[in-house]
């Protein structure tokens, strides 16, 4: 698994092949959009019966990247749990899965607007939080700077001699840096879309996710 | 024995008609507990089945239910009631005869369970459904004979395992029940047999005499067949002059989409505006029906059809059909020939019309078959768990059961005789509680065990999904399409939901002949109006495609030792020929493998002849292979005969990629991930009832359906590998679409014989596979290297040097 490093805000940033966010300077790994407990909730909602296994394969994937950066900072970035019902229907296995995750690291939870309010499990919980330079929060803010955020689950596709290649995909400019969605289960938003390119203007770069992540102009 | 009564014989005569010997042997022998009848279209063989019946009922003294007739097509059923009252009524026979299938009225099919005719007409869904009742043992418990028409075809389908299993519980409820099998000309009857008999009842077989060979050829044309492509544009001509020549023609396609395109430029040229209709299983029912009916009446001088025409219905007057394109399976090709002359003892008449240059080939390969009488067709294998789990929840939406006493049930049936216990109780676990992974929702926990042992319902509400989600015809999500009015216009027909996804309001297609324009879509209804200005796309309906089977495949190739080719056409033999000059032909017991440059990528064509779903398997297996082995592959695409790859590296040594171990592996990792896969275990989860496509009231979406079925199969192959439908999925993979059968047999029997020819180019037989379409790309390496060039490229055109 490879990552690309690029700068912001002066920052030396990793992104990495699963679509987390790495900050050697403050031993600091971001993960946006977990979206923990989704089969559960669509269950409970009357949806497809998926399955209950689509937390523990997203706690997997984190588990390694935290092994292989050795993380001391975790912000877990919003949108954490599908719902609040959700954290709590979360299996007594899973909860004790991010105890262990926790232990010995300083853990950031930003609230999003899925999961908002307090949740029972380890760690801080805030709206937003800034960390050197930078500040952390799940919905981007209008003329906000420095901001790294998630919400969007943003993804981009390419088309390569007739062949249309879409992966998750961090977008970036002068001020902002959107985060792809790290859940299992999460859908995307093409970067594409009106939304997206409004807020992230003509300049806009996208780091494709994948086994190697590529830094390309942002497909509009 | 008991003679024919002298009304019955006195009608035949009156008619001028004599009972013919393979009649008599059926009524000789209809107290015997199963019998086969084998024979012809036109032969008598409806009547042969139900004499004995009429026979039976003739005193008047049967109370209830004698003799249900169960055919795979609603309109044979409605066919059959008409010919078979006009006897009954002349005759004045204390007979009452009614159909029940899925056509038939709530009211009337209440009526019918209360009060059953003695003659019941029905379909094996039907039936099944029957038998999910409570009553189910108040209606069956008179019946004496069941008569299964068509069972060479139904015995092709889990349609025919549906039924059998129905059988075994017919047979429960009223033990003395007699079976009665009719079929077509098939290549093992013995199998047949063993399908249609309780296990282990002996059953008879009864050939009737097959009648004279038919007059069979290849049509004559003055344009060359193209190089590809599936159309027979250039035959045209040629059709439109023999439908002149004869009064009824039906003119045979393998696909509906061929079918649409072909009806469309016959009417082009048809200049003398000659009658000619369409029919195929997209088209909608009425518009079906008014065809069959002119059909009928003879207004009709040609009907462009698929296979929705192959069973027995008569027709009337047809003297000639057309095969467009290749017949893939002489068996199926000798069954469609059937269908012209309807007169016993008059030779059918016959002509093939290949699409392109390949299929002259396999069409005077299927001709020399045909006559030589030599049938085709795969084995078929033990009866599929899907369907014996869709069974268990039936059994119990009739009431309590018994474990051992269905595993005995069903084991009486044939295509499940082999069945053990283990795999039995796999099946009800997966009923009870959905299999470990989804055993923490309630709403997988079906079934319960009461304190006396006896299974039931846990919630008997389920009986009414139950009923709703049976049957084993999986339709590949399809949209009905209607032109659009104030009050839902008039329908048109169906198109897939993945052709429907790709229009946009102003797209034209093709569909019952007719070119519509797309409006948009309202309540799952594609809405379009009529329009005739526009180049029509052409709507990917899912007729089955048919791989060629194994003996005509073999045929093709030992025509290909020939030293010369005097049966082919001068254009084709020339074909050959200079493939053998550039390259070489394929043999049977070596591979042959070309490697070529060809427009700046590296290409590798692998001719295994083993079909084109084996050959689509090898594809993914072997670039999964060459991936591995860093040689970047981007794409491939099969046909029946070979499969072409294309990548950024040229094969050097090709005997790594064809270890029978490796590619097994393969199989279990790579294709596990793979679309076909995910299709196989979408229709046996349907099947089984794990994901319902009916849920009271709405139906799913396909593409709501195929999203959590694609979920569920990436969990279960995750955290459940062994789940029973992962089991069931891998051994429908072996055969059906993913055939890895055949590859096993391929590469058994071709051991270490690989011959690779490097070449400066094309060859002459490779060259139609670059015109074939449904190109599969390979996500892999390659991708990768294509992304890193195009990130940079884009990157440098930004004026951005990357960071």
């Amino acid at each position: 698994m490879n990552s690309l490093e690029f700068s912001f805000a002066g920052q030396h940033l990793y992104a990495m092949a699963s679509g987390a966010l790495w900050w050697p300077d403050q031993r600091l790994l971001c993960v946006s959009d977990l979206h923990l407990g989704k089969s559960e909730r669509l269950v409970r909602r009357g949806g497809p019966a998926l399955p209950p296994y689509d937390s523990r394969d997203t706690l997997d994937r984190l588990s390694a990247d935290l092994d292989r950066t050795g993380a001391e900072q975790v912000v877990c970035l919003g949108d954490s749990f599908d719902d609040l019902d959700a954290s709590k229907a979360l299996e007594a296995s899973e909860k004790l899965r991010i105890t262990t995750l926790q232990a010995g690291r300083r853990w950031i939870w930003i609230e999003g607007n899925h999961d908002p309010g307090p949740i029972e499990l380890g760690g801080t919980h805030l709206f937003e939080w800034a960390c050197g330079v930078l500040t952390f929060r799940h919905i981007p803010q209008d003329d906000a700077q420095r901001e790294v955020s998630g919400h969007f689950h943003p993804k981009a596709q390419l088309r390569v001699k007739g062949r249309a290649i879409s992966r998750p995909a961090f977008l970036l400019n002068q001020d902002r840096l959107l985060m792809p969605a790290y859940g299992t289960y999460t859908g995307g938003l093409r970067s594409s879309d009106q939304a997206l390119s409004d807020l992230m203007g003509s300049e806009a770069m996208a780091i494709l996710t994948g086994p190697n992540p590529q830094l390309i102009p942002m497909p509009r | 024995m008991t003679q024919i009564p002298a009304r019955i014989h006195h009608w035949f005569s009156a008619k001028g008609w004599s009972i013919h010997p393979h009649q008599q042997d059926m009524f000789d022998r209809a107290q015997d507990p199963a019998t086969l009848l084998i024979a012809p279209t036109g032969g008598g063989k409806t009547m042969a089945g139900f004499l004995p019946s009429l026979a039976e009922l003739s005193g008047g003294e049967q109370k209830g239910l004698h003799t249900i007739y169960v055919s795979p097509l609603k309109a044979l059923a409605a066919d059959i009631k008409r010919n078979l009252r006009t006897p009954v009524e002349d005759i004045g026979l204390p007979i009452r005869i009614e159909d029940r299938t899925g056509d038939t009225s709530a009211t009337q099919k209440k009526r019918q369970r209360a009060d059953p005719p003695h003659i019941l007409l029905t379909t094996p869904e039907s039936l099944a459904l029957l038998t999910s009742y409570e009553d189910a043992p108040r209606m069956f418990e008179g019946v004496q004979r069941v008569i299964v028409d068509e069972i060479h075809a139904l015995a092709e389908s889990k349609r025919g395992d549906q039924l059998m299993l129905a059988l075994a519980r017919l047979q429960r409820l009223s033990p003395d029940l007699r079976r009665v099998g009719l079929s077509a000309t098939v290549e093992d009857p013995e199998a047949i047999a063993r399908f249609l008999a309780r296990h282990p009842d002996p059953c008879q077989i009864i050939q009737a005499d097959p009648g004279p060979d038919p007059d069979i050829s290849m049509l004559q044309t003055q344009e060359m067949p193209p190089w590809s492509g599936g159309g027979a544009a250039y035959a045209i001509p040629a059709v439109l002059e023999q439908i002149r020549q004869h009064r009824t023609t039906l003119i045979f396609h393998n696909t509906r989409a061929q079918a649409e395109i072909f009806f469309r430029n016959l009417w082009l040229a048809n200049d003398d505006d000659l009658p000619i209709g369409i029919h195929h299983g997209s088209l909608d029912r009425q518009q079906r029906e008014r065809v069959e009916a002119a059909m009928v009446r003879g207004d009709l001088r040609a009907i462009v059809c698929t296979g929705s025409l192959d069973l027995g219905i008569d027709w009337g007057d047809v003297d000639l059909v057309i095969q467009i394109g290749a017949p893939k399976n002489v068996k199926r090709l000798v069954q469609r020939i059937g269908r012209a002359n309807h007169r016993y003892n008059a030779p059918s008449k016959a002509l093939l019309v290949p699409a392109n240059r390949f299929e002259v080939v396999e069409c005077v390969a299927a001709l020399e078959a045909a006559r030589a009488h030599e049938l085709d067709g795969e084995p078929r294998g033990a009866g599929p768990r899907d369907v014996l789990c869709q069974h268990v929840l039936i059994a119990a939406a009739a009431g309590p059961f018994d474990a051992d006493s269905l595993f005995t049930e069903m084991t009486s049936a044939g295509p499940y005789a082999h069945l053990s216990r283990h795999e039995f109780d796999a099946c009800l676990e997966f009923c009870a509680t959905g299999g470990y992974a989804l055993r923490v929702y309630d709403r997988w926990q079906r079934l319960q065990q009461r304190p006396d042992g006896l299974w039931q319902l846990r919630d008997p509400r389920a009986t009414q999904r139950i009923r709703m989600n049976l049957g084993t015809i999986q339709d590949t999500d399809t949209l009905k399409v209607r032109l659009r009015r104030n009050r839902g216009g008039k329908p048109l027909g169906e198109v897939e939901e993945a052709f429907a996804a790709s229009l946009t309001p102003g797209d034209t297609f093709l569909i019952g002949g007719q070119i519509v324009r797309y409006e948009g879509l309202r309540e799952m209804v594609v809405e379009v109006s009529r329009r005739a200005d526009k180049k029509p796309k052409i709507a990917t309906f899912s007729g089955t495609k048919f791989a060629t089977s194994t003996q005509l495949s073999d045929r093709i190739l030992r025509m290909f030792a020939q030293p010369d080719w005097p049966q082919l056409p001068r254009h084709t033999a020339d074909w050959l020929t200079l493939q053998r000059k550039m390259s070489r032909l394929p043999r049977r017991d070596r591979l042959l493998i070309e490697s070529f440059p060809n427009d700046g990528r590296e290409h590798l064509c692998v001719y295994g002849f083993a079909g084109r779903n084996a050959q689509q398997t090898l594809g993914l297996l072997l670039t999964k292979r060459m991936e591995e082995t860093g040689l970047a592959p981007l794409g491939f695409v099969a046909t029946d005969y070979a499969t072409l790859i294309w990548g950024l590296d040229a094969v050097t040594d090709p005997r790594p990629l064809f270890h029978i171990d490796a590619l097994r592996n393969g199989l279990d990792t790579w294709l596990a991930g793979n679309a076909v896969m995910k299709r196989t275990f979408r229709a046996s989860a349907t099947i089984a009832g794990l994901i319902e496509r009916n849920t009271g009231g709405q139906r799913k979406s396909g593409r709501q359906a195929t999203f959590s079925s694609d979920i569920l199969y990436d969990t279960l192959l995750k955290y459940d590998p062994d789940h029973l439908l992962m089991q069931i999925t891998r051994e429908e993979a072996m055969r059906g679409l993913v055939d890895f059968g055949r590859i096993e047999a391929l590469i058994q029997r071709i051991g270490n014989r690989i011959d690779l020819l490097r070449l400066d180019r094309v060859s002459p037989l490779a060259a139609p596979l670059f015109l074939e379409v449904g190109k599969v790309p390979v996500k892999g390496a390659a991708e990768e290297r294509l992304l890193a060039e195009e990130s940079a490229r884009l990157l440098q055109s930004a004026g951005l040097a990357a960071t």
